[in-house]
């Protein structure tokens, strides 16, 4: 009947099908066995256990500290502010990646499942093109290949690398967001169109009463899993040159000049990340389990 | 060899400097393909579209050696992390609550952080703790980037895997596996014939993506200098200033590359449904 | 148009339908004339749904003809979204929309489709919420309600565009026995009232008493017809004998 629930795992799906109309085969969630099962792994408990235990083995290598240099922990917190700058801009990018990509690719998400067959075929073509294409590479791309600066009516306007790489990260997120739409539109009942079309309502109409509205719960647990995908993909700015909490980890580690430094610094950065990720992800599965579509 | 770029050969060399072994000929009965590789050189005589790839036989095996690493660290992370990710759906399930918790861990760690900090930890962080001293006194790294690039990645995907497989385990109704024990079969037996074929059908979708987002991470190998594809198309474009097509050409191969993985692993989908259980 | 009540509201004229190599609907002709009731019955098949599908242009046909009020459903310069303002359609699946209220339901397609004035709309969805005995419930979601109310909701829905037809596809069969009679009711209520309706249904009893005109339809073609009280004691055609042991 239906094209089945597209739960979207994350990352997000190439289109997965999910356990059919028999009854005899339980549907296939993600999110269900991190939250509802006994090995549940993704409470608030063990998120802060986590932080904890990255947070202490930040200051193991305090033993190793030669005598007369300033602490390890110390060290982290004189450079917490210049880290916690860089933070920042790790999550602008994501913010404007997310939301640029996101209307994007609800435009596109529509040319996929619209009847006039060049807009689809081209639409395919692209999403499948930026799905496929790493993320680093589209990074590499954008920052080669964009200008330096883009004069629209009489002003020009700079572009600087943060720029050109959240114009890099967008693109992928478009992609998968029309899919995540194509896939939402798919998993509408039959029936609702149908009785829609009963009702006198054109196409567009039908789309923006009926089938959007109700694509809208159940696209949001993937789509905040794309955020997080998001979020952790923005250090790879770094590689091409963007001044991200990435880079100034790398600064700082230079500047500093001890090994002992290598191992607390870098758990430190992954436990920032770790703290912003992780309730995205108890979010999103307390999201699905709500929105949970028969 | 721990991975493939390691001294070129000259033109004309007769053995290899590093494997000392004969290097095979220009026979009579091999195909030339210097017409073919020529046209490129025509190509950029006429139109200014730079391909050296083609038609300079250094930059040639240059590309060609990275494009073969691509595909090894690629096929190495994805059994490794499929492995895992058996392995981690196993140990779930375990009735020893510190390996439930430490499995718990490992998924939301390696989950909630990014592939690159990540590397960049293991390779520089427990790199520099991982290194020997060889017979001139230096300090040289035990294991080499390659390797990290593979051990990181693959425990990156795997994560990801365990909760794939874990829930496809779970998708298998209880009333099944009372089944398979009420016909006589013990614990691992109903698990080996019963529940992971079952499972395995069931999160085939969810895999499938899974690893062809593992394919298209494993350009961060680039950031350790690890010779795959990237690494390599950016060494050959700051020689020859050729960038807009050693992009162009990496764009190319990649979502072919990804492309192909996409197909396989359709096909190998259609074999394995269950017909009536899934659509 | 020049279309009079004296000539059939609803004109059907060897009506054929093929899905793929299958059959579906092999020539058939009905006449409905304003204010008939007609209720087509028949063993279970795509055919009869389906030819309910073809009269509101859900689903366009082979061959043959189809007029209704004088308008041939077959022309390719149909407007479409004129036919379906005449023609009222109530699925079996009810179909109703999960994410608005009853009211909102009744109330969107007079709004978005014949853009009328809100206040108007809002009072004639009470009054229908009312007249199909659901009032109370305008506000609860389609999820909240039970298998009867939301059919009658289904039917308010489509009464609130005033269609000069209503077309009935099966729709109590997707119900509990109990809510069954509360939507068989409401149908009756409306044909008393004069609506002109086409009736799908496995319900015998209701057929007979509703029903002016009974087809029978059997491998996509109309094996026999006739008012209730011919039709059911005095068939002529055998496989409409067969039919009805098996039923009653």
């Amino acid at each position: 009947m239906s094209a089945g629930q597209r739960t979207c795992v994350s990352p997000p799906s190439y289109g997965q099908g999910s356990a059919g109309p028999l009854p005899v085969l339980k549907p296939f969630r993600l999110g269900a066995i991190t939250a509802a099962s006994p090995c549940s792994s993704l409470t608030a408990r063990t998120g802060a256990l986590l932080i904890i235990a990255l947070a202490l083995s930040v200051g193991i290598g305090e033993a190793q500290a030669a005598p007369g240099t300033p602490s390890i922990l110390a060290t982290i917190l004189k450079w917490t502010p210049l880290l916690a700058q860089g933070f920042a801009l790790n999550i602008t990018m994501s913010f404007l990646a997310m939301a640029i990509g996101t209307v994007l690719g609800m435009a596109l998400g529509l040319g996929l499942i619209s009847l006039n067959r060049p807009v689809r075929a081209s639409s395919w073509l692209v999403t499948q093109f930026f799905r496929n294409a790493p993320w680093l590479v589209l990074l590499f791309y954008c920052i080669l290949l964009m200008p330096f600066d883009v004069r629209i009516g009489g002003i020009i306007v700079p572009l600087p690398g943060w720029a050109k790489s959240t114009a890099g990260l967008t693109l992928p997120v478009m992609a998968n967001v029309a899919e995540l739409v194509r896939g939402a539109v798919q998993s509408i009942p039959a029936g609702q169109w149908e009785a829609s079309e009963a009702l006198a309502f054109s196409r567009l109409q039908t789309l923006r009463l009926v089938i959007l509205p109700q694509c809208v719960k159940r696209m949001t647990p993937p789509w905040m899993n794309l955020y997080a995908l998001v979020v952790v993909g923005t250090p790879l700015a770094s590689i091409v040159g963007v001044n991200e909490a990435m880079t100034l980890t790398g600064d700082v580690l230079s500047s500093e000049g001890r090994t002992e430094l290598l191992v607390p610094m870098y758990l430190y950065l992954l436990t920032w990340f770790f703290a912003y990720c992780y309730p995205i992800a108890r979010a999103t599965v307390a999201l699905e389990r709500r929105f949970q579509v028969p | 060899m721990e991975y493939l770029a390691v001294g070129l050969p000259e033109e004309g060399a007769r053995t290899d400097p590093v494997s000392r072994r004969e290097l095979p000929t220009l026979q009579a009965d091999m195909i030339d393909l210097t017409p073919f590789w020529d046209w490129f050189r025509e190509l950029y005589a006429t139109t200014g579209i730079k391909l050296t790839i083609f038609y300079d036989a250094f930059d040639r095996a240059r590309f060609a050696n990275g494009f073969l690493t691509s595909i090894r660290l690629m096929g190495l992370c994805i059994v490794a992390s499929i492995v895992i990710g058996v392995l981690g759906a196993w140990a779930q399930g375990s009735r020893l609550r510190l390996v439930r918790l430490g499995t718990a861990a490992y998924i939301q760690s390696f989950r909630n952080t990014p592939p690159l900090v990540q590397l960049y930890f293991f390779y520089f962080a427990l790199g520099s703790y991982l290194r020997v001293t060889n017979n001139l006194g230096l300090a040289v790294p035990i294991v080499s980037n390659f390797t990290w690039a593979t051990i990181c990645l693959s425990l990156y995907a795997g994560a990801f895997n365990v909760e794939i497989f874990r829930a496809g385990i779970e998708a298998v109704p209880s009333e099944t596996v009372n089944a398979a024990e009420a016909l006589g079969y013990g614990r691992l037996a109903a698990y080996m014939h019963v529940i992971l074929p079952l499972a395995f059908r069931i999160s085939l979708p969810a895999l499938n993506n899974n690893l062809v987002n593992l394919v298209k991470t494993t350009t961060i190998a680039y950031a350790i200098a690890v010779p795959e594809m990237l690494y390599v198309a950016n060494q050959i474009w700051s020689d020859e200033l050729n960038v807009p097509e050693m992009m162009n050409v990496l764009l190319v191969i990649y979502v072919a590359l990804v492309g192909v993985v996409v197909y396989v692993m359709g096909r190998w989908e259609r074999a394995m449904r269950v017909p009536g259980y899934m659509p | 148009m020049g279309w009079t009540s004296e000539q059939p509201l609803i004109q059907m004229r060897d009506v054929r339908k093929k899905f793929g190599a299958l059959t579906i609907i092999d020539g058939i002709s009905i006449d409905v004339m304003k204010g008939e009731v007609i209720c087509i019955i028949g063993p279970s098949g795509a055919g009869k749904s389906t030819l309910l599908r073809c009269i509101n242009a859900l689903v366009p046909i082979d061959s043959g003809s189809i007029t209704v009020e004088g308008q041939e459903v077959n022309d390719p310069k149909l407007d479409k979204l004129a036919l379906r303002r005449k023609v009222g359609m109530v699925f079996q699946q009810y179909n109703l929309f999960p994410h608005r209220t009853a009211l909102a339901n009744v109330m969107m397609a007079p709004l978005h489709v014949l853009k009328r004035n809100r206040a108007e709309v809002e009072a004639e969805a009470r009054a229908l919420m009312r007249k199909v005995r659901l009032d109370g419930k305008e506000d609860s979601y389609p999820g909240e309600l039970s298998g009867g109310q939301q059919q009658r909701v289904a039917i308010a829905r489509s009464l609130a565009m005033q269609p000069d037809v209503m077309l009935f596809d099966e729709v109590t069969a997707a119900l509990d026995p109990e809510t069954v009679k509360e939507v068989l009711v409401t149908i009756r209520e409306l044909a008393e009232e004069g609506m002109t309706c086409v009736i799908v249904t496995h319900e015998m009893g209701f057929a007979r008493e509703v029903a002016d005109q009974i087809y029978l339809t059997d491998r996509g073609v109309v094996v026999e017809h006739g008012p209730p009280a011919e039709f059911f004691t005095n068939c002529r055609d055998e496989r409409t004998r067969r039919f009805l042991s098996q039923v009653l």
